[in-house]
């Protein structure tokens, strides 16, 4: 290792400048002659619109334009689409319904984009919003996820009937009956799944720029992903050909997937600033966040285990409502069918698993992915599932988990899920998981907490996600529209330092420093001279972007196959240079060297001769700048056990975290520090779904937690200091063993949280967020 | 949720009742309000401003008087339109009965927010309606009562 390659916890490079305050993010951006765009949304959940009267908005001070969706389906924009098919069960695909950037003639969530006004400040467009006259004529609304297929319910979409996007049946349904016709035991249970919003710290925003002369647009983006908004803004939105459009995602503060879609405010800026020739800059406002942006989750489930005597799983079947909101978000159909029933083996080896998924419109947000997207609802409802088959059998929790792993010499492991799993030695983490969470020794921490009128509680979640989302030919068969490869440019400068560009993006991930490490380990340039580039579609080559814990274990590994080729190219030059045959030199240290000699050159001045070629191979191309794509073969399948220790206080139902505990598989680690940092996050965030984050719609489609006041946060205060460990295993199909840890946290907490609850309460289910209210009502329940 | 309350006006029923539809009354009993028109018979239009936890805003209410049972009570509704405040819509159900020489006015509150106002004060409007129809009726009172005096 060299000092600051694979395996240190190198500081992050990046974070002088964040925390210095010169990070530069989208709304940093301010261009000569720039205006503002605000944009008038519907009040209503549902409703039709009759008319919308711009005069008076138009006649306002300092305003440039006021557009609705006429004027844009004039120009031939839009509208937004949804890049997955999903086949329903009449053969047919989803039911998408049409998705305008700007209403046409109906609103159907509140918050739906209706007019954009484009003023010279903000404070004027926002004046101006304000006299643009709709006339709504009110419709009922239907906002409820279990119930919105119902025959009563308001139909929404002309072409979904009862509000159905697909029915979505996965695996053989007449041999899992048979399976639990013939079972020992069947264990079932009821659960939700919490809608939240998402809430990176920074609101997303867009700036855009039209250069008349070129015909260029550029558009500054809070993205994920850069060339994904380039390449669906140009081929299915028609905003401008792709050669002719620059996406630019420059810092980004906190993505978490909900800004990996394309949205209406996205393409509205685009379209506006070439529509009044001057740049139009957009950042939403919280309220604008909470209504707006995709949500995440909201399923509403049930689930049955049948169990032979032993506690063995035999077979699984799990009916699920999922709640896709108003309108299909880019990747919407995705979540809860691939990126969810796919995932429902876990680490168990489960022979049977049927599967029905119900996807329904609503009047709410469009729901997408959402840190882990698929799989924290996949694992919440098999680990709640787990323990309840635990309680049934009389087994310890953890026990049974052993009983039903996937054995460590079954891998490659076929789910019959279509996931094959690669790698994992799932009773290595559950057993380091279990020392580091004194699980041994629980029972006498909840006598002493007893004594003290508290009640302790010890969950246990074992999860497997699938991430490094690739490969393409798998996502392609499953209806993607896009390729999930990624690319990579490593370019020696003449003076010899190195700029990498990547196809991935961070937004708060730490890839500047990372993927530095990742060159310097392999091309031996200190660290300081390399820079890592990355967020702008004119700079960076190609690339599919950053979600689904894939940067590292796709794009890192782009990166490491330029280095490849760099060395390669290395050594032709250093061995002409060195007059040895190119098989005699060995590249180490970033020293090329004729083998058992002290002639070397190092790779700065490879790189200086490949510019400066005057004495050079003959036939061999100048430069010392290389490309690389990366198509994995296969997923990758981090794993873990997290172990959570609660006490609650029957009295006032507050439930405080005692101790946090979790061993995860990611593979090889690059950087420590970051991974800690990543795992942190994650439990955070599944902190904050299992006891404090829920969104809400009362029945009239109206957002009530639109604000911090009403939707709770995770805070400091909240969680312990974690305990975190490792057992690492390696992923054959990956070049550089590691995996992805993004989202793991996010993943497995949830379930470890409630069934720690559930354990203190000796419950059999408590629904998320577990707050103080709905834990005391359910203490009063088990008491009484 | 709805909000019941009541108010003691020492004045007969038949006063009341002419109060209830004198727009005059109505208007100068109303927190707020700017002004308050005759549209049509039992429909007026009224500007008010209201304030809803955070949001202040001017409301265009339609108003209008329905289930007119006279001297028993009626049922007063609104439905208001706040520009980008969002909208509000409620009702107050009015019963008059005799006590004495005066008359008790009981009043049920139904309330309704939508848009900016449901989503920074929807957990607010029960408390803001119920404090605006206790305005409201505590000032028709007063009016009413002044004027007896008078």
């Amino acid at each position: 290792m060299t000092e600051n390659g694979i395996g240190a916890s190198v500081r992050r490079k990046e974070d002088y400048r964040f925390l210095t305050g010169k990070g530069s993010y989208t709304d940093d951006l301010n261009l000569a002659g720039q205006t503002h765009a605000y944009f008038v949304r519907s009040p209503h959940a549902h409703a039709s619109i009759n008319s919308i009267e711009v005069s008076a908005a138009l006649a306002s001070d300092g305003v440039v334009a006021v557009l609705t969706g006429d004027d844009l389906a004039a120009d031939g924009i839009g509208p937004l689409i949804c890049g997955v098919n999903v086949t329903s069960d009449d053969g047919e695909s989803h039911r998408a319904p049409p998705h305008p950037a700007l209403a046409l003639g109906k609103v159907n969530y509140v918050g739906d984009h209706v007019a954009v006004v484009i003023a010279e400040t903000i404070a004027q467009a926002k004046d101006a919003a304000e006299k643009v006259e709709v006339d709504y004529g009110l419709l009922p609304a239907v906002t409820d996820t279990a119930t919105a297929a119902n025959d009563d319910q308001q139909q929404i979409h002309d072409v979904a009937p009862n509000n159905v996007c697909f029915n979505w049946p996965f695996g053989d349904k007449a041999v899992s009956d048979a399976a639990f016709k013939s079972a020992y035991k069947v264990s079932s249970i009821d659960l939700l799944n919490n809608r939240m919003v998402t809430n990176p710290m920074e609101p997303r925003a867009a700036v855009g720029e039209y250069n008349s002369g070129t015909e260029e647009i550029t558009l500054h983006l809070t993205t994920q992903n850069p060339h994904v908004h380039r390449l669906v803004l140009s081929a299915f939105n028609q905003l401008a050909p792709e050669h002719k459009l620059r996406v630019v995602g420059p810092d980004v503060g906190g993505g978490f997937g909900v800004k990996i879609f394309v949205y209406a405010e996205e393409l509205v800026v685009g379209w506006a600033c070439r529509k009044v020739n001057r740049p139009v800059k957009w950042t939403a406002d919280r309220t604008e966040a909470f209504l707006a942006d995709a949500h995440g989750r909201d399923h509403v489930a049930h689930a049955e285990m049948a169990l032979d005597e032993n506690g063995k799983f035999l077979a699984m079947r799990v009916n699920t409502t999922a709640n896709l909101g108003a309108y299909l978000s880019t990747f919407a159909t995705m979540v809860p069918s691939y990126l969810y029933a796919f995932l429902l083996a876990g680490q168990y080896s489960t022979p049977i698993i049927y599967s029905e998924v119900k996807a329904v419109f609503t009047n709410t947000a469009p729901v997408d992915a959402a840190r882990g997207a698929g799989r924290p609802e996949a694992t919440y409802l098999l680990e709640r599932l787990v323990d309840v088959c635990a309680e049934d059998m009389e087994l310890d929790p953890a026990e049974i988990r052993r009983r039903n792993f996937i054995p460590v010499d079954a891998f490659p492991y076929q789910t019959p899920v279509v996931q094959c799993y690669d790698s994992g030695d799932y009773n290595a983490a559950l057993n380091k998981a279990l020392v580091l969470a004194d699980y041994g020794t629980f029972s006498d921490r909840a006598k002493e907490a007893e004594s003290r009128g508290k009640r302790r509680g010890i969950g246990l979640s074992s999860y497997v996600e699938a991430c490094g989302i690739a490969p393409s030919a798998a996502v392609g068969q499953l209806g993607a529209g896009v390729g999930l490869w990624e690319s990579a440019q490593v370019r020696f400068n003449p003076t010899g330092n190195v700029q990498v560009f990547t196809g991935t993006h961070s937004h708060g991930q730490g890839h500047e420093t990372t993927f530095a490490q990742l060159v310097t380990e392999q091309l031996g340039v200190p660290i300081e001279n390399i820079e890592i580039i990355h967020g702008d579609t004119a700079k960076t080559q190609f690339g599919m972007g950053t979600y689904g814990s894939r940067s590292l274990a796709v794009g890192g590994v782009a990166i490491a196959k330029a280095c490849d080729k760099l060395i390669e190219k290395g050594k032709k030059i250093a061995a002409h240079a060195l007059e040895a045959a190119e098989g005699d030199i060995e590249f180490s240290d970033g020293n090329f060297q004729v083998a058992g000699t002290d002639k070397a050159m190092n790779i700065a001045e490879v790189a200086f001769t490949a510019y400066v070629p005057h004495s050079y191979p003959e036939g061999l191309e100048p430069g010392f700048d290389e490309n690389a794509f990366f198509d994995p073969m296969n997923f990758s399948f981090p794993a873990g056990t997290h172990v959570c220790e609660v006490e609650v206080d029957p009295e006032t139902g507050v439930v405080e975290i005692i101790k946090y505990s979790a061993v995860d598989d990611f593979g090889k680690l690059i950087n420590p520090m970051i991974v800690e940092g990543q795992v942190h996050g994650g439990i955070v965030h599944g902190v904050g779904q299992a006891l404090l984050e829920g969104c809400q719609y009362d029945s009239d489609g109206q957002l009530i937690t639109a604000s911090y006041m009403d939707y709770a946060m995770p805070r400091a205060d909240n969680v312990p200091s974690f305990d975190v460990d490792y057992a690492p295993t390696n992923p054959p199909h990956n070049p550089l063993g590691v995996k992805g840890c993004g989202e793991a946290g996010a993943i497995g907490a949830p379930p470890a949280v409630i069934n720690a609850i559930t354990n203190a309460l000796g419950i059999k289910h408590i629904d998320m967020p577990a707050t103080p209210e709905n834990v005391w009502r359910a203490a009063q329940t088990a008491t009484s | 949720m709805e909000m019941i309350s009541e108010q003691n006006i020492p004045a007969p029923r038949d006063q009341v009742w002419a109060a209830l539809n004198d727009a005059e009354i109505l208007k100068r009993a109303m927190p707020g309000c700017e002004s308050f028109d005759v549209v049509d018979n039992n429909k007026f239009e009224a500007k008010i401003t209201a304030k809803v936890g955070p949001v202040k805003a001017k409301f265009k209410f339609n108003v209008q008087l329905i289930d007119i049972d006279a001297p028993n009570g009626y049922t007063i509704i609104g439905e208001g339109q706040g520009g980008v405040a969002g909208f509000a819509k409620g009702s107050a159900k009015v019963d008059l009965t005799e006590e004495g020489t005066g008359t008790v006015l009981v009043y049920a509150v139904q309330a309704k927010v939508g848009g900016k106002l449901a989503q920074l004060g929807a957990r607010l409007i029960d408390g803001t309606a119920k404090k605006m129809a206790d305005d409201f009726f505590v000032n028709f009172n007063k009016l009413l009562s002044s004027a007896d005096s008078a």
